[in-house]
C-alpha cells in the first residue's frame, strides 16, 4: 500500500512538473533529471554546483574490455564527454550514462564493469560504518563479565535494539533453531537500517541511494532465498512438491506443485521490490518536493515564497516519514525473511 | 527502465561488501553481544534462585533457632524443677537422718546412763553388803564375846532351823 502511494505521489508530481517544464522550455530546472540522477547511479559523486562549476568527487572506474584487458582510471578523465583509452560515457542509447567502448565493427558495447560508482562507495562506507559500530559495541562485551552491570549510553541502546530484533523478530518467527539464522538476519536488519538512514543524510558520506537500488535488494533477497531453501526441511519440500490438496490438483497436471514452486521465487522477488520501491519512492518524493522551490522560482515571488514554505513543510514531514519507513522496511524485510525461514523449518504436524 | 535493471557492478560489490560484513559480524559481532546478554540473563536467573534459596535457608535457620530456644527453655525449667526437688529431698533426708541419729544417740546415752546407774547401784549394794557384813561381824563379835551368849545363839539358831523343818 505504502509503495503504491509513493509511486502515485511521485507520478502525480511528475505530471504536475512536466507541463511547467513544457511551458518554460528555457527553464534550468529539470526535475526528472535531478530525481533520476539521484536515485540512479553515477561514476562520480556530485556534491554541489559552485559558481556554475560542478564540485564532485571523482571515483575509480574499473573495467575489463575483451579487446584490451583491464583498465582502471578516475572518472574525472571522462568528464564532459571526453574519451579515455577508448572508453566514454554513452550520452544516449541503450547504455545511456554507462561506460562503453566501441568494438571493431564500430558498435557501442559494454565492457565488464566493476567500477566504484557512487552507490558502491556509499555501500562500502556504510558497510565499514556498520562493522565499526557493531564491533565497537561488541568490544564492550569482550571487556566485561556477565556479572558486571548493564551497559549505558550507546552500547545500552544498541543492546536493547539488537535484543529486540533477536527476540521479537527472529526468535518468535523462526522458532526453536533460530540461533543458526540469527547472525544473518541481524546483519541484514542493521545493514538495511543503516543504509536507509544514511540515505536520508543529504551531505557527503550519506545521501547515496543504496537500499533504493534494485541490485542491492536483489542480493539481500537472494541471501534469504538461499537461507530458506538450502536448509529447508523435508516437510517443507513435501508441502511444495506434494501439497495436501485433492488429488486431481496434482495428477495428471501438477497445478498446485507448479504454483508452489512459483511461490518459492515470488517470495524473494517480493522482498526485492518492496524494499527497493519503498526507499526509492521515498527519495523521489523528498527530492521532488524540494524541487518545487526551484520550479516555482520563475512564477513570481509570492507564489514562489508560499510554495517554498509548503515545500519545506512537506519535505520535513516526508523526512520524518522516511525515518519511520527506514525502520519499518528493515523490520519488515527481516521479519519476512524470518517467517520464510520459519516456514522452511516446519516439521510434519500430522500423524 | 534502468532503475529496474540490476547493475552487474553493483551486484558484484554488494556480494563482496555484504559477504565481508556478514562474516565479520557473524563471527565477532552479534554472537558476542547476544551471547553475553543471554549469559547475563542466566546469571540474573541464577542469582535470583540463589537469593531465594538463601532466604529459605534463613527462614529455616530462624525456625530452627526458635525451636532450639524453646527446647533450651524447657530444659532450663526441667533442670530448675529437678534442682528444687533434689534440694527438698536432700533436706528431708538430712532431717530424717539427723532425727534418727539423734534418737540413736539419745538411746545410747540412756542405755549408758542405765548401765552406769546399774553399775552404781550394784556397787552401792556391794558396799552396803560388805558394810552390813562388817557391821554384822562387829555386832556378832560384840554379842558373842562370851560362851553363854554363843551357846544361846546356837540354841536359838537351831530352834529356828527346826521350826523351818517342821
Amino acid at each position: 500500500m505504502k509503495t503504491l502511494k509513493y509511486i502515485w505521489v511521485s507520478l502525480l508530481l511528475c505530471l504536475i512538473c512536466s507541463p511547467i517544464k513544457a511551458d518554460e522550455s528555457e527553464s534550468k530546472v529539470n526535475v526528472q533529471e535531478i530525481v533520476f540522477g539521484h536515485i540512479g547511479d553515477s561514476y562520480e559523486w556530485h556534491i554541489t554546483d559552485w559558481k556554475g562549476k560542478a564540485i564532485s568527487i571523482p571515483l575509480p572506474i574499473i573495467v575489463y574490455s575483451s579487446q584490451s584487458g583491464w583498465h582502471a582510471f578516475l572518472s574525472s578523465r571522462l568528464e564532459h564527454n571526453k574519451e579515455y583509452e577508448g572508453f566514454y560515457i554513452a550520452p544516449e542509447g541503450k547504455y545511456q550514462g554507462k561506460v562503453v567502448e566501441k568494438n571493431v565493427e564500430g558498435e557501442e558495447i559494454r565492457p565488464f564493469d566493476i567500477s566504484i560508482t557512487k552507490t558502491v562507495l556509499s555501500l562500502l562506507i556504510n558497510s565499514l560504518l556498520l562493522v565499526l559500530i557493531i564491533l565497537g559495541v561488541a568490544k564492550w562485551y569482550k571487556k566485561h563479565k556477565p556479572e558486571d552491570s548493564t551497559p549505558k549510553g550507546f552500547v545500552g541502546f544498541m543492546e536493547m535494539f539488537i535484543m529486540m530484533v533477536n527476540d521479537d523478530i527472529i526468535k518468535s518467527c523462526i522458532g526453536k533453531d533460530y540461533k543458526r539464522y540469527a547472525p544473518y538476519l541481524l546483519t541484514a536488519f542493521f545493514f538495511i537500517f543503516l543504509n536507509n538512514l544514511m540515505g536520508l543524510v543529504p551531505i557527503f558520506p550519506g545521501g547515496g541511494n543504496v537500499t533504493g537500488n534494485i541490485a542491492i535488494t536483489l542480493v539481500l533477497a537472494c541471501m534469504t532465498f538461499l537461507a530458506v531453501n538450502i536448509w529447508g526441511s523435508k516437510e517443507y519440500w513435501r508441502e511444495i512438491l506434494w501439497p495436501d490438496v485433492p488429488l486431481w490438483l496434482k495428477i495428471p497436471i501438477p497445478i498446485m506443485p507448479l504454483i508452489e514452486i512459483f511461490g518459492i521465487f515470488t517470495k524473494p522477488f517480493a522482498l526485492t521490490v518492496r524494499l527497493f520501491a519503498n526507499i526509492m519512492a521515498g527519495h523521489s518524493v523528498i527530492l521532488a518536493l524540494t524541487c518545487i522551490i526551484f520550479i516555482t522560482a520563475s512564477l513570481g515571488p509570492v507564489l514562489n515564497g508560499s510554495m517554498s514554505v509548503i515545500s519545506v513543510l512537506f519535505a520535513v514531514f516526508m523526512n520524518f516519514l522516511e525515518l519511520l519507513v527506514a525502520f519499518i522496511q528493515a523490520y519488515v524485510f527481516t521479519m519476512l525473511s524470518a517467517v520464510f525461514i520459519g516456514l522452511s523449518r516446519v516439521e510434519a504436524h500430522k500423524k | 527502465m534502468s532503475l529496474l535493471n540490476p547493475d552487474s557492478a553493483l551486484i558484484f560489490w554488494m556480494l563482496i561488501a555484504f559477504g565481508i560484513v556478514f562474516i565479520i559480524l557473524a563471527k565477532y559481532g552479534f554472537p558476542v553481544i547476544v551471547g553475553m546478554v543471554e549469559k547475563r540473563k542466566q546469571y540474573i536467573d541464577e542469582s535470583l534462585q540463589a537469593a531465594r534459596e538463601a532466604n529459605e535457608k534463613l527462614a529455616h535457620i530462624k525456625e530452627e533457632s526458635e525451636s532450639i530456644l524453646t527446647q533450651a527453655r524447657e530444659e532450663q525449667a526441667n533442670i530448675l524443677k529437678e534442682a528444687v526437688e533434689t534440694r527438698q529431698r536432700i533436706i528431708s533426708e538430712a532431717k530424717n537422718k539427723a532425727q534418727s541419729e539423734g534418737g540413736k544417740l539419745l538411746e545410747e546415752a540412756r542405755e549408758q546412763i542405765q548401765k552406769e546407774k546399774d553399775d552404781a547401784i550394784r556397787d552401792i549394794r556391794k558396799q552396803v553388803a560388805e558394810l552390813s557384813v562388817g557391821i554384822a561381824e562387829k555386832i556378832l563379835r560384840q554379842n558373842l564375846d562370851n560362851e553363854q551368849k554363843q551357846n544361846g545363839m546356837i540354841e536359838r539358831l537351831l530352834d529356828e532351823v527346826s521350826d523351818i523343818k517342821k
